[in-house]
């Protein structure tokens, strides 16, 4: 690569062009739609392009931080400007690249205040490209709320019926969260006077705490330190979600319009496994050992609760939206794996890897997985007249084989079909947690179970079983649309058989990350 | 002791009579057909003359004379005092000018002038006797003043209220001051501090001094001696009621403090009493504290703008006594420069009332309303005269307010003991604003009401003073240092 | 003086004056030294009693300046439109800008205080005769308080002074004085509360939303932006320099508390919670921003208290970042909405539709509720972080508390945006005829509207993403010999 090329600050414009033209879309007047919409679709499109090229010039067995930028920005408070990408990073960066443009075709048919709703989608993304690339506390927090701000509008002003209701409920969980991860923040800076993830990882084990030692009057070390994690740990369990504090998505993925659900599972909840991986892991170490046992059960419940709940709906999007959570939930089962004290268990660092493996590429099939099971879904609504109950439908396969043929290709993914993405995840996963923690893994089976029965409900009921007279004149998929999922299923495909597409990039950052975990 | 020496010692005060009798003599004979207007005008400017020359003779020729074993001193300060003291008659006499309540248009100056007289004298005199000559002098003078107004039943009212207090008082004033004789075998202040140190604590002593402030007291309007102010402020032909609220506090206060400090000061710190003080100074601090109190919430409810302004002279007495109780330099100069100032704005606001009273026909709150826009020259006046009243900067009542009680706590007596009066002193005015506040509401805020659309005429004579005044005022309290300069300088030479 | 019937004259007037004097607060920063004291005017004033006329800045009074002019800006664009008594009201506004600026710039003080007690009377004046809501009634109540609030602080000064040997009344002198322990521990909570009066201390702060919702917007504006900074200036300058020592333990303890600085950061604390609570249950609009105008003070005030060097820069910060926002939210309610609607009942604006009729105002409304919640990317948050680091460092359950009053704001901020702008059920006030949705033909914002709502949107904006603009002259003030006995104060760090 030319040098020039190479030392260009890519991470700032690729947060800058979303966020610039966001913004100009903002100001713009509601009669013009088409130029909204290819403004949207062609910035997206140009931020796609950005990140292949960071992906050919990604060196990816250094496994370390490049395209790094840093410069001076509030040097009293410790804060800097500091962009880079690691393994992890390019992965979460190239997912919302790929998600956003298809959330904006799926929203080519809104037509109420286009530019505004396009303006909120780019500014929801340039949201995430700052979040997934910030290596400072005060940057990763300034886009972290970035992001909620375009995604209440988006709820509010385009979703279903119950819509102001979910929007608000979703904004003050997650600021409730948001606020208590500052907190936890502010409470580190004090100890260390540092804001910057990489600073903080360095400490290493117990380094914090001891950080801690008379800074903070009338309060153990400790307890500070403990309180801080809990504050961080709550910010990021909010938005991933996980259970008990996940009661806002139900209602937030069915009354948000397709688009935005789109993003909300794709890319939202992603936010907060990333957290995580990149902030809680590296920094508190010895605290998600001190609950460590606690932590697995409710990943446990999780999986396990949210499974039954999907399979308790009739509502598609409410059905989808417990079944996220159920697949984060094998996400944040083998982070909480990986913590375990070597001591405790006798395997090597190898399944660690695995392990962390496993859940960066859950993360990414999910993040497409889910985009298109909902998008599908989306699909459904509309050419239903409204309708997206479960019992709503049937048959559909005899009048539109085609878009049976894909969404079951999404569905069985989301199942972990082996072959099709989602199954490479959740093996390396499993494999990865079972000598780590066997109980957890073995009650997460579960899960898996009573997924694949709801899945195989969904298809039994909506696209088998004797056609509702009603839909005898169901279109099929357009051609425009199959021209959408095609990308989509492909990349299922092949994912699904050549998945070291991705682990070769990351391999190199998770064998780093955990090196430096084991002690 | 020559004839000489003592008229050129109190050529002022014979300039005074003089014009007095001046004034008399035209009024009588020369002015009898001639119309009451241009009568009125003549006689204001030969009273004008005659104190404009006495304070040019006292400019132009100060005087250092003790004469006849302290009857009668002419020092630095005093010559000050004397020279406000007729400033103020001046300009009594202009804002009277307008008035035509009474047909006796020369016996009322000549009144009013012979009242100054009284006042020069009272403050030249540091024997007991004299002050008392004086001070009767003087209140006889401002009794028949209050009563001019014969076509007014609250005239006469007022004025018998305040002969009879004022009688009264005086009775007190003279059996306190003859039991002060009787101990020192003297009327002169000095050997009265004498026999007082050495007398200690005397019940006889004591009464003598409580009976001689009681009626000090009466004469400054303090609480509870104030029953004749509300009614005497209201009452009276308003530039009587002016020169009243003005001089005679000027001239009232300086004679206690005096009496105060160089009669009184002998008397030792008492472990007996609250806060170890001489008794004086406690009761003086009860009285203080009690005219502070009654005068601020009793003008709250008041509805009347000239009682109004008597409750708060009420108030004003009280922050004054402070000073009184105050020793040392800086406390009297304090004090004598807060007298000054709240003399010079309460007959600014008397000023502005009369004309608004001579245009509507009365001084309710109400008539007041819509001042700024039937006159605006007179509304931003009165504003500086209330705002000076109520002490908000950067006008002459608020640096008043600031020195005097920073000079209280200076000093070694009473000092920090008296930080409770101060911060009550300090509460009290802090409430005041409200009352000062309803005022300015009624001339800025609330508008007139359609029948009074009266187009105000104001006299250009009142105007121009009142915004003298007014001027006045603004540049003591931003520039005071060149007042406070000579004040400190002359008090320390005189002692006090 | 100007002639009554020119008001587009008299606005000009008044404009240039407010431009000139932003423009001299700017080319100050320009050409000031951080750390430093510049002084700007010195004379003898009164020299018997050691008054002086000591005009002077440091990094902290440039803030409150440039905030003075900004402020003091927005708020004439926002007056355009007044028609009566116009020059009376723009005389008015000037002065009590002129008692601002004095106060701020003043280092002797008495003159200090005779420039804070200026300040009081034009406000009375400007709401009694331009304001709404009961509005004779809001302006005595602001006017006492304020008055009653200087009435303690002159006590508190004539004492030091008298103390400290009448010599001088310079901010230097007096805070080099050493003046006894015990005296310390009475002056300082007389001096600071008699400043927080007007700073809205809780629960002094009751004068707060009564005035704001009486007063006309572009006072309002200046009220809640402005001289609640005042105030809190006042603390700062005043209180904290002269008499460090009153923040000292006291020895023993009354329920947990044992010293004054207890005492404050837990009113401070109380001030954030209960003013976001209220803000949540109001039905005026103008009484949601007054509420939250006393919350939002109660950050610089904890900010104050916590005596650490983030924390007194976040509460400099604040002053300043809340002085814009709250002009901007008093604005958009004041003069977008209710010279327009003629209602403030957020049941009524309800069926409005807000959103279509007033794009503008809606988007500066959401902004600024941005802004207001604390949200990154705009000042509030690099100030409310300094504060609560502050905070975490000397009271650590205090700074989760106020984690909860931050919650809470967001949640009022949410509600009164939604239900003024974005609502799209009828009103629910059913007693108003016309209810239901309405689409209404308001008149559209003015350019002085537009102009002002830009220059404070933009201030805020930018002190938020580069905050250094500002930290780089607060942070090396609390470095000047003024604020030394500060430092050495018990439970303070300063590394």
């Amino acid at each position: 690569m030319p040098l020039l090329v190479i030392n260009m600050p890519w991470l700032t414009i690729l947060t800058l062009i979303p966020l610039a033209c966001g913004i100009l879309l903002l100001c713009v007047g509601p009669e013009r739609k088409a130029f909204a919409r290819n403004l949207g679709i062609g910035a997206s499109t140009v931020s796609l392009l950005i990140v292949l090229l960071l992906w050919g010039a990604f060196k990816s067995a250094s496994g370390g931080f490049q395209f790094e930028e840093s410069h001076q920005w509030i040097p009293s408070l410790g804060v800097r400007y500091h962009l880079a990408v690691d393994g992890l990073g390019l992965v979460m960066v190239l997912l919302t690249a790929l998600v956003v443009p298809l959330a904006l075709f799926a929203s080519w048919n809104i037509e109420d205040r286009v530019p505004f709703y396009f303006g909120l989608v780019l500014l929801l993304e340039a949201g995430l490209f700052g979040t997934f690339t910030a290596l400072n506390f005060f940057h990763w927090f300034l886009f972290w709320e970035l992001s909620l701000i375009p995604a209440f509008f988006l709820i509010k002003f385009w979703g279903g019926p119950l819509r102001s209701g979910a929007a608000t409920q979703f904004f003050i969980y997650t600021m409730a969260g948001s606020i208590a991860m500052l907190l936890g923040f502010l409470a580190i800076f004090l100890a260390t006077n540092e804001f910057d993830f990489n600073e903080l990882a360095k400490l290493g084990p117990g380094g914090l705490a001891a950080s801690f030692a008379g800074k903070v009057s009338s309060v153990d070390p400790k307890t500070v330190v403990r309180m801080a994690f809990a504050g961080i740990f709550l910010g990021l369990a909010v938005k991933v979600p996980l259970v008990p504090f996940h009661t806002w998505l139900p209602s937030a993925y069915a009354e948000a319009p397709t688009g935005t659900t789109m993003l909300l599972t794709g890319l939202m909840s992603k936010m907060g496994v990333y957290g995580f991986l990149r902030i809680l892991l590296p920094i508190f170490p010895e605290e998600i050992r001190w609950v460590l046992t606690p932590l697995l059960w409710l990943t446990v419940i999780s999986i396990v609760f949210s499974a039954g709940a999907a399979f308790a709906q009739r509502d598609l999007k409410r059905l989808f939206g417990y079944s996220s959570i159920n697949h984060l939930g094998y996400c944040l089962l083998g982070i909480f794996a990986v913590a375990t004290p070597a001591a405790a268990s006798v395997a090597p660092a190898t399944e660690r890897v695995a392990a962390l493996n496993g859940v960066i590429l859950q993360m990414f099939n999910h993040g497409l997985t889910a985009a298109a099971l909902f998008w599908f879904a989306g699909l459904l609504e509309q050419r239903g007249r409204g309708l997206r109950g479960i019992d709503d439908f049937g048959g559909l396969r005899k009048v539109a084989p085609v878009f049976c043929g894909l969404m079951g290709i999404a569905l069985f993914s989301s199942l972990g079909l082996p072959g099709l993405n989602g199954f490479v995840g959740e093996f390396l996963i499993f494999k990865g947690v079972f000598p780590l923690a066997s109980w957890a893994a073995a009650l997460a089976v579960i899960g898996l179970l009573i997924t694949a029965i709801f899945i195989l409900g969904i298809l039994q009921r909506v696209f088998n079983g004797p056609l509702n007279t009603r839909w005898s004149a169901w279109p099929d998929l357009t051609q425009r649309e199959r021209l959408l999922a095609f990308p989509a299923i492909a990349l299922m495909f092949v994912l699904g058989i050549y998945p070291q597409a991705l682990v070769g990039a990351i391999n190199g950052t998770v064998v780093r990350m955990v090196e430096r975990f084991t002690i | 002791m020559n004839y000489v020496e003592l008229l050129s010692a109190a050529a002022p005060e014979t300039m005074v009579v003089l014009a007095a009798f001046a004034v008399l003599a035209v009024g009588l004979f020369a002015m009898r057909d001639v119309e009451p207007a241009i009568r009125r005008l003549i006689e204001v400017m030969i009273g004008c003359v005659g104190c404009t020359a006495a304070i040019g003779w006292m400019v132009a020729l100060p005087q250092h004379t003790d004469l006849l074993g302290g009857i009668f001193v002419v020092d630095s300060v005093i010559q000050v005092v004397k020279i406000a003291l007729l400033t103020l008659t001046i300009l009594a006499l202009l804002i009277s000018q307008d008035s035509d309540f009474t047909k006796h248009v020369g016996e009322y100056f000549a009144l009013i002038l012979m009242a100054a007289a009284g006042m020069m004298f009272l403050v030249s005199s540091e024997d007991i006797l004299f002050i008392f000559v004086s001070l009767e002098l003087t209140s006889l003078c401002l009794y028949v003043l209050a009563a001019f107004n014969k076509g007014q039943e609250q005239s006469a009212e007022a004025a018998i209220k305040y002969f009879l207090f004022g009688g009264m008082s005086a009775a007190f004033t003279l059996f306190g001051l003859s039991l002060l004789y009787g101990l020192a075998h003297s009327t002169n202040l000095a050997e009265i501090a004498v026999a007082v140190r050495s007398a200690g604590l005397d019940p006889l002593v004591v009464l003598g001094i409580v009976m001689t402030l009681v009626g000090f007291g009466f004469k400054v309007a303090a609480a509870p001696f104030h029953l004749w102010a509300p009614d005497v402020y209201q009452g009276a032909p308003l530039p009587s009621a002016a020169f009243i609220a003005s001089g005679s506090k000027v001239a009232g206060f300086f004679i206690t403090a005096r009496v105060v400090s160089t009669g009184f000061a002998g008397q030792l710190p008492n472990q007996a009493l609250p806060a170890g003080w001489p008794v004086w100074a406690s009761l003086l601090a009860i009285l203080a504290a009690v005219s502070m109190v009654l005068g601020n919430f009793a003008a709250i409810v008041q509805t009347r703008v000239r009682r109004l302004l008597a409750y708060s002279a009420i108030a004003h007495a009280g922050y004054m006594l402070l000073g009184v109780i105050a020793q040392g330099t800086p406390a009297t100069a304090s004090l004598v420069y807060y007298v000054i100032t709240y003399a010079l704005t309460t007959l600014g606001a008397f000023g502005v009332v009369a004309i608004v009273q001579q245009q509507t026909g009365d001084d309710r709150l109400t008539d007041f309303a819509g001042l700024a826009r039937r006159s605006p020259g007179l509304a931003v006046c009165m504003m500086v005269f209330i705002l000076s009243l109520a002490g908000i900067p950067p006008l002459a009542g608020f640096f008043g307010k600031f020195y005097i009680f920073s000079a209280v706590l200076q000093g070694s007596a009473p000092g920090m003991k008296a930080l409770w009066l101060v911060a009550m002193a300090v509460a009290l005015s802090a409430v005041s604003l409200y009352y000062y506040l309803q005022v300015l509401k009624q001339i800025f805020v609330v508008p007139a009401s359609a029948e009074k659309e009266i187009h105000f005429r104001t006299p250009l004579l009142q105007q121009v003073v009142l915004a003298v005044v007014a001027l006045t005022v603004i540049v003591l309290g931003c520039a005071p240092e060149w007042l406070i300069h000579r004040l400190t300088g002359v008090t320390a030479v005189a002692g006090l | 003086m100007l002639p009554k019937d020119e008001p587009r004259l008299v606005r000009g007037f008044a404009l240039v004056t407010a431009l000139a004097g932003l423009a001299c607060a700017f080319c100050g920063t320009l050409r000031f030294h951080p750390g430093a004291i510049a002084t700007v005017a010195r004379t003898r004033w009164i020299p018997s009693l050691g008054i002086e006329y000591y005009l002077a800045v440091d990094g902290i009074s440039l803030t409150l300046l440039l905030l003075t002019g900004l402020a003091a800006v927005a708020g004439i664009l926002f007056s355009w439109n007044i028609e009566t008594r116009t020059n009376e009201f723009f005389a008015f506004y000037l002065s009590l800008i002129g008692g601002v600026y004095g106060v701020f710039l003043s280092f002797d003080v008495f003159l200090l205080f005779v420039f804070y007690e200026i300040a009081i009377i034009p406000k009375y004046f400007i709401i009694a005769i331009w304001g709404s809501t009961r509005r004779e009634y809001g302006a005595m109540k602001l006017a006492l308080y304020s008055f009653a609030g200087s009435a303690m602080v002159l006590v508190g000064l004539i004492a030091a002074f008298v103390l400290s040997g009448a010599k001088s009344m310079s901010l230097l002198e007096l805070a080099k004085f050493p003046f006894p322990h015990s005296f310390q521990l009475w002056a300082f909570p007389l001096v600071f509360v008699g400043f927080g009066i007007l700073a809205g201390l809780w629960p002094f702060h009751t004068w707060a939303p009564t005035g704001h919702v009486a007063a006309p917007t572009a006072a309002s504006m200046l009220l809640a932006g402005v001289v609640m900074k005042l105030g809190a200036y006042g603390c700062l300058r005043v209180a904290m320099t002269l008499f460090p020592q009153g923040l000292d333990p006291w020895g023993w303890t009354v329920l947990g508390l044992g010293s004054w600085r207890d005492v404050l950061s837990l009113l401070a604390v109380i001030g954030i919670v209960y003013g976001a609570t209220v803000a949540l249950v109001q039905r005026d609009f103008k009484f949601v921003i007054g509420y939250s105008s006393v919350s939002h003070m109660g950050f610089v005030l904890l900010g104050l208290m916590t005596l650490n060097p983030f924390g007194l820069m976040g509460s400099v910060l604040q002053m300043f970042s809340h002085g814009v926002i709250a002009g901007l939210l008093f604005a958009v309610v004041g003069r977008m909405v209710y010279d327009r609607t003629h209602t403030r009942e957020l049941a009524q604006l309800e069926g409005m539709s807000l959103n279509t009729a007033l794009p503008f105002a809606a988007a500066t409304f959401t902004l600024a509720s941005i802004a207001s919640m604390g949200l990154p990317g705009f000042s509030g948050f690099v100030a409310e972080l300094q504060v609560l680091v502050g905070a975490w460092h000397a009271y650590p359950a205090l700074s989760i508390l106020t984690g909860v009053g931050v919650l809470i704001g967001i949640a009022y901020s949410l509600r009164a945006l939604l239900k003024a702008f974005f609502s799209d059920q009828p009103a629910s006030d059913q007693t108003v005829p016309n209810s239901g949705l309405q689409h209404l033909e308001l008149s559209p914002i003015s350019t002085p509207e537009r102009i002002g709502a830009t220059i404070l949107v933009l201030a805020s904006l930018l002190i938020g993403l580069y905050p250094r603009l500002l930290l780089d002259l607060i942070g090396p003030s609390f470095g000047s010999p003024l604020f030394d006995g500060l430092r050495k104060c018990v439970g303070s760090s300063w590394s």
